[in-house]
């Protein structure tokens, strides 16, 4: 008995793995996106512990002013006699230099990593939260008439409008009209984004609509707004996770684009595109002020670029672990 | 096809009037006054700025701005806050300036995006295909002026000529070959520069365009047949991968002003994109709408030859 269940055991079929946890194989034979992949993560941590030192701690915190220690190159040990021994930089070691008000680059860099992060994570939450809800309307009700016209159309009309603006235009046209705020420029970022998150979600809708365990779900009188959020959603997520990916990338691009134009997050707030955009008039003094926020964004946003195009790749359904 | 057409034009105009008026809305709602631009201005009296007010219709409602709006537009009366200067005047100026750097910067783009997406398509996995997507993928994630700084300061420290603005200053007397020469060189760099990021992303798209297509029936059909390599990669190949890429051709358009302003205030280039920013700047309303106008234009007129091309060259479309 014990012999013939061992035999129809090794005769049937491996496991199946779940959808996640085979693209997530896929995903790792990709070296450079795995890769990625962890070095944003452990950018995540950074920031987190970035954000809680440079409030908490005082050798952290990147709003020292010491004028006597202007324009020192990065790895300056600190030994002046003028400024206070407790605004002393952490381990006594200008780690990236100090700039034109003797603050230290480091601090303000490690309190940029949370401040940039988070522009680009609530930019991108907006952005999703207005995609997927136009996207899953136009797609779920995409047949009901208002009047002469259907919900579709007017949703998918106003996708199109939205795309003929100019769009870092526009953001500049209302981040400037509007006051200095790093709440308005995550909103801005977000509302001018949505319309390609709204038109996959919309496509995969199509699709799904008609699908068996919608009409399950529907035959169970469960309500319409969680069949769309519970049932419906999370099948259509592959294609928004890579453009939530793409999309904090561009935000933080975005931000540093509005910063060298003077209207992007303002002083004390401190992010990677004000420290760069600030440090590039010193560029012949103290090049260090822009190559160290300069090819820290290149680094970040190359890491979240190459981790949303492995995630493309894996959620492609042409390819299986198996090939 | 010539229903489809007016069809088309038709619903383009009603999408122009809508964008028109959100447009509008967005730029009058927004807080910040053309009148409010220089606050700290002691010879600004309250009666001045209420007659300023007065003087461009700041104190109708909403709608009957829009109206005044859209009539001087049509009738091409319409002025600048700023300077009194009609407006489509100023435009058109810049947009003369524009227009070479943009060319440029799209012959560039196209002209090298395609052979490097082919090759990195055809040989695929090779180191090329490997070195010219990570090169890619690095050049869409640097900040475009941090690049920019350092190019200008390569050049102009190598080979010690000036790239900033259209023209030296002072070489007005000078023959005309110093003078066309000067020209090339102030418009390379700024159009090099803006050419980087589209050429990253168009060579990808050609590459996985290319890639889908080689893997057709058709293409071992014509292998199997003994056609020379390169006419079936060329010839069969190609041409049915280029299809695409007619609509990205009406894509590109608004970058005439959206893309070029970190680029032209970087390069002082008198263009529309700095136009833009200075009008933003000044809160120069009849500016900002008309300029975000002729985009939508560009845009609605872009996508329409596109759509039409696409009919044209592809014979499986039909109306």
């Amino acid at each position: 008995m014990n012999e013939s269940k061992m035999i129809l055991q090794t005769d049937a079929l491996p496991p199946s793995k779940g959808l996640f946890q085979e693209r997530w194989d896929i995903l790792k034979r990709n070296t450079m996106a795995y890769g990625s992949f962890w070095f944003l993560i452990s950018l995540l941590v950074l920031a987190f512990f970035g954000k809680v030192l440079t409030q908490y701690i005082v050798v952290f915190d990147p709003k020292i002013v010491r004028l006597s220690e202007k324009f020192l190159p990065p790895l300056t040990v600190f030994k002046s006699s003028i400024t206070p021994k407790e605004d002393a930089p952490a381990f006594g070691v200008y780690l990236f230099g100090t700039d034109e008000l003797g603050r230290d680059v480091f601090a303000r860099m490690l309190e940029g990593t949370s401040v940039s992060l988070s522009v680009g994570f609530v930019a991108v939450g907006i952005m999703l939260t207005v995609g997927i809800f136009f996207g899953g309307i136009a797609g779920y009700y995409g047949r009901v008439k208002l009047g002469f016209i259907t919900v579709d159309t007017i949703i998918m009309r106003f996708v199109d409008i939205m795309l003929c603006f100019p769009t870092f235009f526009l953001i500049l046209t209302v981040v400037a009209l509007l006051p200095p705020s790093i709440y308005n420029i995550m909103i801005v970022i977000g509302l001018t984004s949505w319309m390609g998150t709204a038109r996959f979600v919309r496509a995969e809708f199509l699709s799904l609509r008609d699908q068996d365990f919608v009409a399950a779900a529907r035959s169970q009188a469960i309500p319409e707004w969680r069949i769309i959020f519970i049932h419906m959603v999370p099948n259509a997520i592959a294609p928004v996770l890579v453009s939530a990916t793409l999309g904090v990338a561009s935000a933080i691009l975005t931000e540093s684009a509005l910063s060298f134009l003077g209207f992007g997050v303002q002083p004390p707030d401190a992010t990677w595109g004000n420290i760069l955009s600030d440090g590039k008039n010193f560029l012949f003094d103290a090049p260090w002020l822009t190559f160290i926020p300069g090819f820290t964004i290149l680094l970040v946003v190359l890491a979240f670029n190459l981790c949303g195009e492995g995630l493309r790749e894996a959620f492609n359904p042409k390819l299986k672990t198996t090939s | 096809m010539v229903n489809f057409i007016l069809r088309n034009i038709w619903q383009r105009i009603i999408l122009l009037i809508f964008i028109s008026i959100i447009s509008h809305a967005i730029v009058h709602l927004a807080p910040g006054e053309p009148a409010l631009v220089d606050p700290s201005n002691p010879r600004m009296k309250p009666e001045d700025i209420q007659r300023i007010r007065a003087a461009f219709h700041l104190d109708e409602p909403l709608h009957v701005q829009y109206v005044y709006w859209v009539r001087d537009l049509a009738t091409g009366e319409l002025k600048s806050f700023k300077d009194n200067q009609p407006v489509m005047e100023k435009i058109w100026d810049r947009f003369l300036n524009s227009l070479p750097l943009f060319v440029i910067a799209t012959f560039i783009t196209w002209c090298l995006a395609f052979p490097i997406g082919i090759r990195a398509a055809v040989h695929r996995d090779s180191a090329f295909d490997r070195s010219s997507t990570f090169l890619s993928y690095a050049l869409i994630s640097i900040p475009g002026f941090f690049l920019s700084y350092l190019v200008i300061i390569f050049v102009v420290k190598t080979f010690n000529i000036p790239v900033l603005g259209m023209r030296t200053f002072g070489l007005e007397d000078a023959s005309f070959l110093f003078q066309s020469m000067d020209r090339v060189w102030h418009l390379t760099i700024p159009a090099l520069m803006s050419a980087i990021a589209g050429t990253a992303v168009l060579s990808r798209y050609v590459r996985s365009q290319m890639s889908e297509v080689l893997h057709q029936d058709y293409m071992r059909t014509a292998r199997a047949k003994g056609l020379p390599e390169d006419q079936v990669i060329y010839r069969h190949g190609l041409r049915n991968a280029l299809l695409p890429f007619i609509t990205m051709f009406g894509l590109t358009i608004p970058g005439l002003i959206g893309g070029s302003v970190i680029f032209e205030q970087i390069f002082s280039w008198p263009g529309m994109g700095r136009l833009g920013y200075e009008a933003i700047l000044a809160r120069d309303f009849p500016i900002i709408l008309t300029l975000n106008f002729i985009t939508a234009v560009l845009v609605l007129v872009g996508t329409l030859v596109s759509d039409i091309l696409y009919a044209v060259v592809d014979p499986r479309i039909k109306f």
